[in-house]
């Protein structure tokens, strides 16, 4: 069987003029008298680099990806939108797209109006409007505003009437290109029933989303696209499961990248004077706060809203800071539960004797999870001397998926500081589970009597 | 290029139905609504009366009296043209949204906006016709058979300057700003406000060769000026010549077609 969809070896270039190159054009080409062939870009920005698939009737292919990946593009190639730079794109039957809702609207006029004119535009006669009028109205739940100029609609009823004139259009194949988010739950719900009908009716849908459990929920098959190229296709969860990695490690990578250069910036910064004496000032309201959790709540909430930093005198220095998960690497983005190690390398010009090792960790939005020192354990310095390491071990990090923060300091018992690096360190918890707060228990649930759930024994 | 021109003919339900939004949404709102179509022409007719009779009763011959009703045999007419081009200049780049979000045959635009400034033209006649008849001016009813000939000649050249402008100005947004200037001077070299014969005789050549010169000529002639209709060829030619503007502007505007998606 003819598939729906059949796009093969599709790239897209997009030709970028830069403003001035664009005048000189102008005028060369009055000058040269060809306004047509001479147009040269000064850059191009390969979209899409020989994507191929094809959907076969009946099947709903969802393309995922992060944004720039060319989802879009693609999705304007197979609606006919734009012309793909090369390869070619074939689509059995009438397409309507869910690109933008409500394009073409005219503010000034009703929504009466409107339906019969975005109609048209789609495709639709004025008998076949008039026949599914109603169908349109009551799907975008409009009764009471289709007389009134679509200018004072909110921009939910907007989209709402929009997305029910192209649903209505009956098409043979449904691009959708991340509308679902426009109505509220009831509303997504009807769409979703829709899409569902079109499967049952052999309809074919293209669908770019960003939501990976649409996809997986929803989709025959998935398409990930990254930067333009095709990075496999196939059983949605599969794919899906091959994209959140992905995610992850580019995630991995914009942590570290950052924190390299917060670190950096801020060993730069520690030996010029006025940022060692904001540092002094500093340290007086948190010398006992991020690492005193149990302390007074007034200079704990002093101490977490200073920002990231460095400071201290360096007699003993923190020289490197690693994070490592269960496989041992460091890393910075790492699952919820996992054993977490955090490394210091410290090490002291001079034998010193009252020194304490400290860290705090805090959430995105500045709340300490959790601080403790070697003093507040009631360990005992001896001594240090030149190079040493520290280790804190945590057996299992039970968070809730975030991203957080970390403070590192060794000082003195009574807070004087030797090098106290402040929320320089960034790691990322991720979890299946979308479950809230800071703090995730182990637990478990038990149920007993008249109550079951499905998939359970 | 031929075969998406015959596409054009399926469109006629879409042309039509934007022809009549456009109409609808424009005086929307406003008090008097669809009546400012009568009002606009017949306020400036009697603009032009006053100038032309009270501020400066100025030496034109004879047989141009009422000269204000001269001017306004050419100016309706201008003003669907001038106007026609200004819009269409921008039609495209306004629709960007229809073009970049929904398969739009882009050509529906500079059409439409051609079309409903003709329909504004259309409202503007019956003030003239009424005009005509307030001055008790001699019309000869078989002239009048060459007006809808004059109307198609100039839709067909203003459809095709609408697709060379629509298409280039997504290129050239400088062509907007140009194309305000351009028809000004355009305006004045064309016997509007003054009439072909009134033209010293070395400047006729070049008013010859401006069609605008023809169209208002024939526009004039067959409304305002007694004796029978003496440009026929001219305006033959020049329907020709329309042709052949409607061809190239709709080969340039297919050819550009592609571009309009990414420029738009």
């Amino acid at each position: 069987m003819k598939p729906a969809i059949d796009v093969v070896n599709v790239s897209k270039v997009y030709r970028r003029y830069a403003r001035r190159r664009q005048f000189a054009t102008l005028k060369s080409a009055l000058l040269d008298g060809s306004l047509l062939g001479d147009l040269k870009p000064d850059e191009t920005f390969q979209a899409l680099r020989n994507v191929s698939f094809s959907v076969p009737k009946g099947c709903t292919y969802g393309v995922i990806g992060s944004n720039g990946s060319g989802k879009s593009t693609l999705l304007k190639c197979v609606a006919g939108i734009t012309r793909p730079t090369e390869g070619s794109v074939t689509v059995d039957g009438r397409i309507s797209a869910l690109i933008e809702l409500g394009a073409g609207f005219h503010p000034e006029i009703s929504g009466r109006e409107n339906i019969f004119i975005n109609g048209i535009m789609l495709g639709l006669t004025k008998e076949e409007i008039q026949r599914r009028f109603d169908e349109i109205v009551e799907f975008a739940e409009m009764q009471d505003f289709i007389d009134a100029p679509v200018k004072t609609y909110s921009s939910g009823m907007y989209m709402r009437l929009g997305f029910a004139v192209a649903i209505h259009v009956d098409p043979e194949v449904l691009l959708v290109d991340e509308v679902l988010a426009v109505g509220d739950q009831s509303f997504t719900h009807k769409c979703l029933d829709k899409f569902s009908e079109f499967r049952r009716r052999n309809k074919s849908i293209l669908l770019v989303t960003h939501s990976l459990d649409l996809v997986e929920k929803f989709c025959d098959e998935a398409h990930w696209l990254d930067k333009g190229v095709s990075k496999g296709d196939g059983d949605p969860k599969r794919v899906v499961a091959a994209y959140v990695i992905n995610v992850e490690d580019s995630e991995e990578n914009t942590l570290a990248k950052a924190e390299s250069a917060r670190v950096a910036e801020s060993a730069k910064n520690v030996t010029s004077a006025p940022d060692v004496a904001s540092g002094f000032s500093q340290t007086d309201a948190t010398q006992e706060a991020p690492l005193n959790p149990v302390d007074d709540g007034e200079s704990v909430k002093d101490g977490f809203k200073s920002t990231e930093g460095r400071w201290g005198t360096r007699e003993i220095e923190i020289a490197q800071v690693s994070i490592s998960g269960p496989d041992g690497e460091s890393g910075h983005v790492f699952q919820s539960g996992d054993d977490i190690q955090v490394r210091m390398v410290v090490t002291a010009k001079e034998a010193i004797t009252d020194f304490v090792f400290g860290l705090g960790l805090f959430n995105a939005d500045g709340v300490c999870v959790y601080g403790t020192n070697t003093n507040l354990e009631e360990f005992q310095p001896s001594a240090i001397d030149g190079e040493g390491t520290v280790t804190f071990a945590i057996d299992r990090l039970d968070l809730v998926e975030g991203t957080y923060r970390l403070d590192l300091a060794v000082h003195k018992a009574d807070g004087y500081p030797y090098d106290y690096h402040r929320l320089l360190y960034t790691f990322r918890i991720k979890s299946k589970v979308r479950d809230v707060g800071i703090y995730r228990p182990a637990h478990r649930w038990t149920f007993g009597g008249g109550i079951t759930f499905k998939g359970e024994a | 290029m031929f075969s998406s021109l015959s596409k054009l003919g399926r469109y006629r339900a879409l042309i039509q139905t934007l022809v009549v939004r456009d109409l609808k949404a424009r005086y929307r709102g406003s008090v008097l609504g669809f009546f400012w179509s009568f009002f606009n022409p017949a306020l400036l007719l009697f603009i032009y009366t006053f100038v032309f009779t009270k501020v400066l009763p100025s030496s034109h011959p004879a047989s141009m009296e009422p000269f204000a009703l001269f001017m306004f045999c050419g100016i309706l007419p201008w003003t669907w043209f001038s106007s026609s081009l200004l819009e269409s200049s921008n039609t495209l780049i306004a629709g960007g949204n229809l073009i970049k979000k929904v398969m739009f045959p882009a050509e529906v635009l500079p059409i439409v906006t051609v079309l409903a400034n003709m329909v504004h033209f259309f409202l503007g006649l019956p003030i003239l016709a009424a005009f005509v008849l307030y001055y008790q001016r001699p019309i000869d009813p078989v002239e009048l058979l060459w007006l809808p000939v004059i109307v198609l000649v100039q839709l067909v050249l203003t459809t095709g300057l609408a697709f060379f402008l629509s298409a280039l100005t997504v290129h050239f947004r400088d062509l907007k700003d140009l194309l305000g200037n351009i028809l000004t001077l355009w305006f004045f070299a064309t016997p509007i406000i003054y009439s072909l014969d009134m033209a010293p005789q070395d400047m006729r050549w070049w008013l010859n060769i401006n069609p605008m010169t023809h169209l208002m000529r024939s526009y004039q002639d067959v409304l305002f000026f007694e004796g029978s209709f003496g440009h026929q060829g001219w305006l033959l030619a020049l329907g020709i010549g329309s042709i052949v503007v409607f061809l190239a502007g709709y080969f340039v505007f297919d050819r550009l077609r592609d571009s309009f998606a990414e420029e738009v």
